[in-house]
């Protein structure tokens, strides 16, 4: 009696661990088997590329809380960026008739700021990162709605003098949000964090950093100065992914880049289990989005109304996070 | 006044692996203070712990005025009115709450039965009566995160003996204290003494020992030496009891090559714990800093690598003067600290043997661009696992799954794959087994016949001795003595490390 009791117990946890390694990429087949049945179009080539289009910006924004993850940090603020970068970057073209060189850096710069900040103040001023991104979060979403004067930047739009702004956006950068070039760009955005995480020196001391900063410090790394790089990364990636959004729309919306921030840090945190990674990394991430497009995609197909979205998102995330920190137990 | 005599008879304590206590015997009475020293590890806390109810499988019999009594939890302990005060005080306080709510915790937490609602005013006033009963003077109101150390300490005693207090242990409370705070804390003992309470007082420090405690009792290596009163007995002679046995043939035998100066430190100071430092060191020499927990060792450690703050003073290195603004800096000039607390800052617990190995010296292990050459980095830890025998199935297993020695050595082990000038061990054989410390001796002797400098601060003394070739003994933040090996023995290092000495 007492034998059968421990090979189940045996099963059972061989069974879990396997559930924490592949559970995410099972979940993903069985949802893609599911809605192929609900729907014969869901693998359809165009709604294939659909999905692979929707969680591009989802994706990009995630990997930069990635690298805010691996050193151990959270970056709650790149919402707010992407939404900075958006208004940035359009109004560059609208308000200021700027090539698309010119914008594109400037939303950039703007988004660097941020992450500057964000990086002074969790560093040197030691404020918890989730307190300190959460107070850069409003900050930024208050200056972005203060720069665009509550309004909606578009072309053609009226000027507070009663004129038609004059600016157009350049035929250059409205194709980057088109496909395929807002797919290549999510994947070599993956394709070169994941390298930088995984193959270099740089993401080796990032995870070292993240996971003992006194024994990396008295180890010899610079803790500090990768910590800042991490933010000013994440700062970045968010600020991209503002950026394609606004090639996407062509306008700049009120706090257009919010949504964002919640499906990011979901698929960052499903990303943590995928091929029992155990810690932050730019595939698993990706895997994450995925995960999240193809319940959103095959969720709408099935005419569930967009407001219950969030249910479905919210109880994947705490799921996620569940067999993460069950695991860590 | 009619005093209770408190008395412990042939206490064993076992943990795993270790026979704590062995058969000791203590006793000691209400109205007087009592000292209870021994070297590290000689069982003085766990003895009082046992006292204080923190343990509950001991065998052996307390009693109290000749009547048996149980103590199996600190409930039952404080019922008997023995109270304990340990030298971590931030454990016991509550840092939001105000003065008197820490000092009324037992009361408002244990006493209170059915009542819903506290009685502030009682609190309050119950509070002032006893900060005003050993004259501290604290608002009640003030929170506890706002206190000094010291003042922590008072509230702790004050709740002590807010309760029924006959006994009160105090472990350690002078360690971190100036001396100024010492004096203060000293003054309410004896106010506690003339109200006849007992107080029993476990500290490295024998001059404040001597002026303030009636009767000591020393104990070495988990067994009761002696008990005398204070006044038939000397400092030397205190000092004698307390020396552990020998390590004998643990150490290498080696015959020192030393070279030219290599480096030289000058009055370095963090403003806090390290007053003023002032030493050298050469090539192929291995320089022992000796000095009793709490002496500064570790923060002079920490300080010469860069790693403290406010640091002020003169670090030399074959001549060049040195400004290290971080352990970033120090490694990059040379230097290597294999850190007292293994765990949390020598290893990386959650990362596999071959990451520990090359994390210290990442450019080693690089193609170009910065990419990681996994495969010599693998090489690496494969030959360092064979040359320090580090007991592991593999370099691909995680560090924590590896035995306190065998993590030590691979602490020890990134600094050999870094090839540094200055190795600076702190208490490197800390929880260690004799086998691994066998082996760390003998890397260590290792290198100073590669011709580097050597510091080995450590507050075991047989160690101190038997490894080092000249000896700085720390006490207070200072250096108080500068010594050769053979010029000395444990006696006088453990003399000036407990501040005695110093009139010669």
């Amino acid at each position: 009696m007492s034998k059968t009791n421990t090979s189940v117990a045996k099963t059972e946890f061989d069974f879990f661990d396997f559930l924490y390694r592949y559970g995410t990429l099972i979940l993903i087949v069985v949802l893609i088997v599911f809605f192929a049945l609900m729907n014969p179009n869901f693998l359809s080539t165009g709604n294939i590329i659909n999905i692979l289009r929707a969680i591009s910006i989802v994706t990009i924004i995630a990997v930069g809380i990635t690298i805010s993850l691996s050193v151990n940090g959270f970056d709650l603020s790149v919402g707010s960026v992407a939404s900075l970068s958006n208004a940035v970057v359009i109004s560059m073209f609208v308000w200021y008739q700027q090539p698309a060189l010119i914008a594109i850096s400037a939303g950039i710069l703007a988004a660097l700021a941020v992450g500057a900040f964000n990086a002074f103040m969790i560093v040197k001023v030691k404020i918890p990162d989730l307190l300190m991104t959460l107070a850069t979060m409003f900050i930024i979403q208050g200056v972005a709605l203060t720069y665009t004067r509550g309004a909606t930047i578009s072309q053609n739009m009226i000027m507070s003098d009663g004129t038609y702004a004059e600016g157009q956006i350049t035929p250059f950068f409205a194709t980057l949000g088109q496909v395929p070039w807002i797919i290549i760009i999510m994947a070599v955005t993956v394709l070169v964090v994941h390298i930088f995480l995984t193959y270099t020196k740089h993401g080796r001391y990032m995870y070292v950093i993240g996971g003992n900063k006194e024994a990396a410090r008295l180890s010899g790394i610079p803790v500090n100065k990768y910590k800042v790089a991490a933010y000013l990364l994440s700062a970045t990636f968010a600020a991209i992914g503002g950026m394609i959004l606004a090639s996407r729309v062509m306008t700049a919306e009120i706090n257009a880049g919010g949504p964002y921030l919640m499906d990011a840090v979901a698929a960052a945190f499903i990303g943590f289990a995928v091929l029992g990674a155990g810690k932050p990394n730019a595939f698993g991430t990706f895997i994450g989005a995925v995960l999240i497009g193809i319940l959103a995609n095959g969720l709408i197909m099935m005419s569930v109304p967009y407001y219950a979205m969030d249910i479905v998102k919210g109880t994947v995330l705490a799921l996620a996070l569940a067999l993460t920190y069950y695991k860590n137990k | 006044m009619e005093r209770t005599v408190i008395e412990m008879k042939k206490i064993t304590i076992e943990f795993p692996g270790v026979r704590a206590l062995d058969q000791v015997d203590f006793k000691t009475e209400t109205g007087v203070s009592h000292a209870l020293i021994g070297a590290n590890g000689a069982g003085k806390s766990t003895l009082m712990k046992v006292l204080a109810g923190a343990y509950s499988h001991y065998t052996g019999d307390i009693f109290i005025n000749g009547e048996k009594v149980a103590i199996r939890s600190p409930k039952d302990a404080q019922d008997l009115g023995i109270q304990i005060v340990y030298q971590e005080v931030d454990t016991a306080l509550i840092p939001y709450l105000s003065v008197a709510e820490n000092i009324m915790l037992n009361e408002t937490v244990s006493d209170l039965g059915k009542k819903q609602f506290v009685d502030w005013k009682h609190i309050y006033r119950r509070a002032k009566e006893v900060l005003d009963s050993i004259h501290v003077n604290l608002s009640p109101k003030k929170l506890v995160s706002e206190l000094s150390l010291s003042q922590k300490q008072m509230i702790l005693i004050a709740r002590a003996i807010s309760r029924d207090c006959k006994l009160l242990v105090l472990d350690e409370p002078t360690a971190p204290l100036s001396l100024t705070e010492t004096d203060e804390l000293f003054r309410i003992v004896r106010d506690l003494i003339s109200r006849n309470v007992g107080v029993v007082f476990i500290s490295h420090r024998l001059p404040e020992l001597f002026d303030n405690c009636d009767e000591i009792t020393i104990m070495k290596n988990g067994k009761f030496v002696i008990k005398e009163q204070i006044a038939d007995t000397h400092v030397n002679q205190v000092v004698e009891h307390m020396l552990g046995q020998k390590l004998g043939d643990q150490f290498p035998d080696r015959v020192a090559n030393i070279g030219e100066l290599s480096l030289q430190v000058d009055n370095l100071n963090d403003q806090e714990s390290v007053n003023g430092v002032t030493l050298h060191t050469k090539k192929g020499e291995i320089v022992g800093i000796a000095g009793l927990v709490g002496a500064g060792k570790t923060e002079f450690c920490k300080a010469l690598f860069g790693e403290s703050k406010k640091v002020e003073g003169k670090i030399t290195l074959n001549g060049k003067t040195l400004k290290l603004k971080s352990p970033y800096d120090a490694v990059k000039e040379g230097m290597a600290l294999v850190p007292e607390e293994r765990r949390k800052e020598g290893v990386l617990v959650e990362e596999t043997v071959t990451v520990n190995f090359s994390v210290a010296s990442m450019n080693n292990f690089l193609k170009v661009f910065s990419f990681l050459d996994f495969k010599s980095e693998a090489l690496k830890a494969q030959e360092m696992i064979r040359k320090l025998d580090v007991k592991t199935p593999s370099e691909k297993t995680i560090v924590e799954n590896l035995s306190g020695g065998n993590q030590q050595k691979i602490a020890i082990g990134k600094w050999l794959v870094a090839d540094a000038q200055v190795y600076i061990f702190d208490e490197p054989t800390k929880g260690v087994d004799v086998g691994a410390k066998k082996d760390i001796f003998k890397l260590i002797t290792e290198l100073a016949d590669k011709g580097k400098s050597v510091i080995y601060a450590s507050s075991e003394l047989a160690e101190i001795m038997g490894i080092s070739d000249r000896i700085y003994v720390m006490y207070d933040g200072k250096i108080v003595k500068e010594v050769m090996k053979k010029e000395t023995d444990e006696e006088m290092l453990l003399l000036y490390s407990t501040g005695g000495g110093a009139s010669e």
